[in-house]
C-alpha cells in the first residue's frame, strides 16, 4: 500500500469520524421524541404566550426558528464542546492522538456529522412548527438565507471546536460548563425573541455567540416587515461579522488544540490514570 | 541512529510532579522512568516485564507520542519522538489491555473501518483486511454486531484487529491479555507470535506482568522495576543466570508472617510467598540444597504441614525475585527478600 498523504489522511479522518454521528442517528431513534417533540412543546409555550398577549403572528415564526436553532446549540455544547473530554474517558482520545492524523480533522468530522444529524432534527422542528402553527414566511433572498445559515453553522461549530480543547483542559468541569452555558445563551442570543429587545449593547456582547447574529439575520430574511422595527444590525454586516467569527474561531480552535496537546503531553493528561 | 533499530532510548526519564494537599502542601516528584537505555532491533518481539507501577506504560506512552519525557531521548523507526511525533505515528499502532475504545452504536467492522480511516487506508483495503483479521481471531461471525453487545474477550479481540489492521512497522502491546480468559489469551498470544514470526520487518514491544507470557513470546525481555531496567536478555539467558542456585517451591498449610520466619535463615538467597487456595506457597532461591532442612524444621515448628515440595528449574519469576527481592504479585510492603544479600 502506498503511503497516504497528509491531506488524504485528513479527509478520510473527517469522513470516518462523521460516520458514527450520522449512522448513530438512524440507530438511536429516540431523537424523534426527545429532539423533535420536546423542543416543540417548549416552542408551543412561547407561541401561546405571544398569542395570549396578541403579539403579531410573525412572533410565532421567530419562536419556531429559535426552537429549531436550539438543536444546534445543544449539539455544539454536548456533542462538540464536551466531546474530547468524553473521548478521553473512553480511551478513544489516545488512539486519535496516536494516529497519524490531525485532531482538527477529528473535530471537523464530529462537526460535520453533528451538523448532518442535527439538521434533520431542526428541519423536523421547523416543518412541524410551520404546519401546526401555520406560519407564513416571505423570503427576501434564498442565497442570502442559505449564506447566513451556513456561516452561522461554521462559526458556531468553530466555537464548539474551540470549546472542545478548553473543556478538555478543564477536565471534569466540562459537564458543569456545558450546563452553565446552555440556558443563559437561550436568553442572550434571543432564541425566542428578537435580540434587539435586550438593548444594543447587550446584543452586541451576545454577538460573540454566532447564533445571535445568525438568528437575527435569518429572521430579517424570513419576516422582513416585522423585523424592520426589531432588527439588530443590517444583514450584510451580520454576514460579515459571521465570516470573521468563522475564521477567528477556527483559527483559535487550531491554536488551542496544539496548545492543549502539547500541554497535555507534558503533564500526562491525554489518558486517564491507569490507561 | 541506525534505522535498523526499531526503538532506541538514551537515558530516557519521566518525572511526574504531584501536588500535595493539607499542611504539607507543595509538590512532590514521582520518578516513573529513570534513565532508561534500550535498543530494540527491527524484527524483535521485545518484552518489558515488571509489576504494576514499574514504569512500563509510561515508557510505552512516551514511545507512542502520548507523553513527553522529562529527560533523555527516544527514537521510534529512526525518528525522534519529541521532534517529529507525526512521523513516528505513521509507523506505529498500539493495543492496550482493558481498552474500551470505539462507539457502542457501531458494529465491529464499522468501528474498525473508522479507525482505519485515521491512518488514511482506502476503503477496499481496509474492508479486506478487517475480514481477514476477524477470521483469524475468531470474530468473523460478530462482524455485524454492535460493540456494546460484545463480551470483554470479544472486545479485546476487536482491539487486537484494530492494532494489526494498519500493519504497523512497530506495534506496542500494553498488557494485551489483561483480564482475558485462558483460552482467549492463548489464542491471542499465538496470533502475536505468528504475526511477528512471518514478518521479519515487524517489531513488537510487549509489556506484561505475566511471566509465562513474556517467556512464551519474547525474543528478549527487560525486567523493569521502579522505573529502571534491572536486566535485559533472552528469557533463556536470564534464567541461566540463576542456575548456580537451587530453586524450590513448597506448598504448606497456611502459616503466618513467613517473611519473619525465613528472613534471616542462612542459605536463603531470596524467597517470595503467596496464598493459594488456603495454602501458603513459598518460593525459595537457595545457595544450595543444604539450606532446605532448616526451612522444613522451621515450618514444622510453627505447626505448618508440608503439602508439596518441588525442586524446579528457574523461571522468569525467580529471576525477578532475585533482582527485586519480591514476586511480581507482591506489594512493596510485603517484601520477603533477605536484605543485603546478592540479587
Amino acid at each position: 500500500m502506498s503511503k497516504p498523504t497528509r491531506w488524504g489522511i485528513f479527509w478520510r479522518t473527517v469522513m470516518g469520524r462523521a460516520y458514527p454521528r450520522v449512522i448513530g442517528m438512524q440507530r438511536e431513534r429516540s431523537w424523534l421524541f426527545f429532539d423533535t417533540l420536546l423542543p416543540l412543546l417548549q416552542v408551543s409555550a412561547f407561541v401561546f404566550i405571544y398569542r395570549a398577549i396578541q403579539a403579531p403572528p410573525e412572533f410565532t415564526g421567530f419562536v419556531v426558528l429559535g426552537g429549531a436553532m436550539t438543536a444546534y446549540w445543544l449539539n455544539v455544547l454536548w456533542s462538540m464542546a464536551s466531546q474530547l473530554y468524553w473521548e478521553k474517558e473512553t480511551g478513544n482520545l489516545e488512539l486519535y492522538i496516536m494516529a497519524p492524523t490531525s485532531l482538527m480533522a477529528i473535530l471537523l468530522g464530529m462537526a460535520i456529522g453533528g451538523i448532518v444529524a442535527t439538521t434533520v432534527r431542526a428541519l423536523a422542528v421547523i416543518t412541524l412548527g410551520l404546519l401546526i402553527f401555520r406560519i407564513e414566511v416571505s423570503i427576501v433572498s434564498v442565497p442570502q438565507l442559505l449564506g447566513v445559515f451556513l456561516l452561522t453553522l461554521v462559526a458556531l461549530y468553530g466555537l464548539g471546536m474551540l470549546f472542545s480543547s478548553l473543556f478538555l483542559l478543564w477536565g471534569r468541569q466540562a459537564w458543569h460548563l456545558s450546563n452553565l452555558f446552555q440556558e443563559p445563551v437561550y436568553l442572550v442570543s434571543g432564541f425566542y425573541f428578537p435580540v434587539r429587545a435586550l438593548g444594543f449593547v447587550a446584543a452586541l456582547g451576545a454577538s460573540v455567540i454566532p447564533i445571535t447574529l445568525g438568528l437575527d439575520a435569518m429572521r430579517q430574511l424570513l419576516f422582513p416587515t416585522m423585523m424592520a422595527q426589531f432588527r439588530f444590525l443590517d444583514v450584510g454586516i451580520e454576514l460579515g461579522v459571521l465570516a470573521v467569527l468563522s475564521i477567528g474561531f477556527l483559527w483559535l480552535a487550531r491554536r488551542a488544540l496544539t496548545y492543549m496537546e502539547n500541554l497535555s503531553r507534558r503533564e500526562g493528561r491525554l489518558t486517564i490514570r491507569g490507561q | 541512529m541506525s534505522t535498523e533499530l526499531a526503538v532506541k532510548t538514551e537515558q530516557l526519564s519521566r518525572v511526574y510532579k504531584v501536588e500535595k494537599r493539607g499542611a504539607r502542601a507543595g509538590e512532590r516528584e514521582i520518578i516513573a522512568l529513570d534513565r532508561v537505555d534500550l535498543a530494540i532491533p527491527t524484527g524483535e518481539l521485545f518484552g518489558l516485564l515488571g509489576p504494576n507501577g514499574a514504569g512500563k506504560t509510561t515508557l510505552i506512552k512516551i514511545l507512542t507520542t502520548l507523553l513527553a519525557s522529562t529527560g533523555g531521548r527516544a527514537w521510534v523507526a529512526g525518528v525522534d519522538v519529541a521532534q517529529n511525533p507525526w512521523e513516528v505515528r505513521r509507523h506505529i499502532n498500539m493495543v492496550s489491555g482493558g481498552e474500551s475504545s470505539g462507539y457502542g452504536l457501531l458494529t465491529v467492522e464499522e468501528n474498525l473501518w473508522m479507525f482505519s480511516q485515521f491512518y488514511g487506508m482506502d476503503g477496499r483495503t481496509a474492508r479486506t483486511r478487517i475480514g481477514e483479521l476477524l477470521e483469524i481471531v475468531g470474530l468473523a461471525d460478530r462482524a455485524k454486531t454492535k460493540i456494546f453487545h460484545l463480551s470483554t474477550g470479544m472486545r479485546q479481540k476487536m482491539n487486537f484487529v484494530r492494532g494489526f489492521l494498519t500493519s504497523p512497522e512497530i506495534l506496542f502491546l500494553d498488557e494485551p491479555t489483561l483480564g482475558l480468559d485462558v483460552q482467549t489469551s492463548h489464542k491471542l498470544r499465538g496470533f502475536i507470535k505468528d504475526w511477528v514470526g512471518k514478518r521479519a520487518e515487524k517489531t513488537v514491544l510487549l509489556t506484561t506482568h505475566y511471566m509465562h507470557e513474556a517467556d512464551e513470546l519474547c525474543h528478549r525481555v527487560a525486567i523493569v522495576h521502579n522505573g529502571r531496567i534491572l536486566a535485559c536478555d533472552t528469557p533463556g539467558n536470564l534464567k541461566k543466570s540463576l542456575q548456580r542456585e537451587v530453586v524450590f517451591r513448597l506448598r504448606v498449610t497456611a502459616i503466618t508472617n513467613p517473611e519473619e520466619l525465613f528472613q534471616h535463615l542462612q542459605g536463603v538467597q531470596r524467597f517470595s510467598h503467596e496464598d493459594v487456595n488456603g495454602h501458603t506457597e513459598l518460593n525459595f532461591i537457595l545457595e544450595d540444597e543444604n539450606a532446605l532442612p532448616p526451612i522444613l524444621t522451621l515450618i514444622q515448628h510453627c505447626h505448618g504441614e508440608l503439602v508439596s515440595l518441588e525442586k524446579r528449574d528457574p523461571t522468569l519469576e525467580d529471576v525477578f525475585i532475585s533482582l527485586v527481592g519480591r514476586g511480581l504479585g507482591e506489594r512493596a510492603g510485603g517484601v520477603g527478600a533477605t536484605e543485603g544479600e546478592p540479587g
